[in-house]
């Protein structure tokens, strides 16, 4: 019998590899077309129902803290207040900065389930023309800080508004 | 002459680092990829605030309104006056009532431009109060903390 002498060494199996680049094309052309850049959002919750006429506040809450944020005719905040005394600072931030600290103060350490921050109550009084971002950045001074871990605490969450009121109008 | 016939030859290219590269940028979109049915709008430039964050679990019965620097509201993917959005609202309600929703469960989360007027917000938020919504959500996209 005759044995052939194949030259197994240089025998090379090839892999068809177009289908396979057609797939990862694909999945790849899929994954570019459906990326989208997120930014991560929150929220800050109210729980506002729609008060009676004849509703008074009820006898045993602590009466809320009231603070007024007044805008110029542009929208751009001019004035805080925390129950009737105005806050320094020039900047919306330091103003800002001043009603978070004069919370903290108010509140003290008492931080926590069934403390003081989660019975007490904040009612903003804003004007009509003011930017909203100013809102929300007092809600953040009020609701509480970033920790150095990291993590969020929580001082005031009750919140509610005040009709709003004419730009430049008074306290 | 002798002319030597060659052999036909097949030069390929080396595919190796193309696939490599490839497939690391498939690892790279798959990781990002987010499937959560967000509802943003090009238009409405959130207020930025560094304790928004995401909640833990996603609303119950969500509806978005978004709000536009201009007074307008943009739900299910119409623009609405705020006079319009009443009628909105109260169909809304109604609509959930025949769901056996409870409408004071339903969340209403406002996504306000920054510089759109707070008066013109809480005028929102009366519409929806008048509709006996009680539930809301000031959204704000996530600052970053240096």
């Amino acid at each position: 019998m005759k044995i052939r002498n194949y030259d197994k060494e240089h025998e090379k199996i090839e892999l068809q590899m177009t289908p396979m680049i057609d797939i990862v094309f694909q999945l790849l052309v899929f994954f570019i077309m459906t990326f989208k850049i997120v930014t991560q959002e929150g929220d800050f919750n109210i729980k506002m129902p729609l008060s009676e006429p004849d509703a008074g506040a009820p006898i045993d809450t602590l009466p809320p803290l009231k603070v007024r944020l007044q805008a110029n005719s542009t929208g751009i905040l001019s004035g805080v207040f925390l129950n009737e005394t105005s806050l320094g600072g020039s900047t919306a931030k330091e103003k800002f900065d001043q009603l978070h600290i004069q919370i903290l103060d108010l509140i003290g350490g008492d931080i926590g389930p069934e403390s003081g921050a989660e019975e007490a109550e904040v009612e903003f009084s804003c004007d009509y023309d003011l930017h909203y971002e100013y809102v929300i950045q007092a809600i953040t001074s009020v609701s509480g800080y970033v920790g150095q871990d990291g993590s969020v605490i929580k001082l005031i969450e009750k919140i509610r508004f005040a009709a709003p009121r004419e730009s430049g109008g008074g306290l | 002459m002798r002319i030597n016939r060659r052999k036909s030859e097949i030069h390929e290219g080396d595919l190796t680092p193309m696939i490599d590269m490839t497939f690391q940028l498939i690892a790279f979109f798959m990781v990002l990829i987010n499937f959560t049915d967000t509802v943003q709008d090009e238009r409405i430039k959130l207020p930025s605030s560094k304790l928004a964050r995401p909640p833990d679990a996603p609303w119950e019965t969500p509806i978005t309104l978004q709000l536009t620097k201009e007074g307008r509201v943009v739900y299910v993917g119409e623009t609405w006056s705020i006079d319009q959005l009443k009628t909105q609202m109260i169909n809304e309600a109604t609509l959930l009532k025949y769901q056996k929703k409870s409408v004071s469960e339903a969340t209403i989360i406002i996504r306000a431009d920054a510089t759109a007027k707070t008066g013109v917000v809480q005028k929102v938020i009366e519409i929806c109060q008048e509709a006996q919504f009680e539930k809301f959500a000031l959204r704000a996209k996530q600052e970053e903390v240096l």
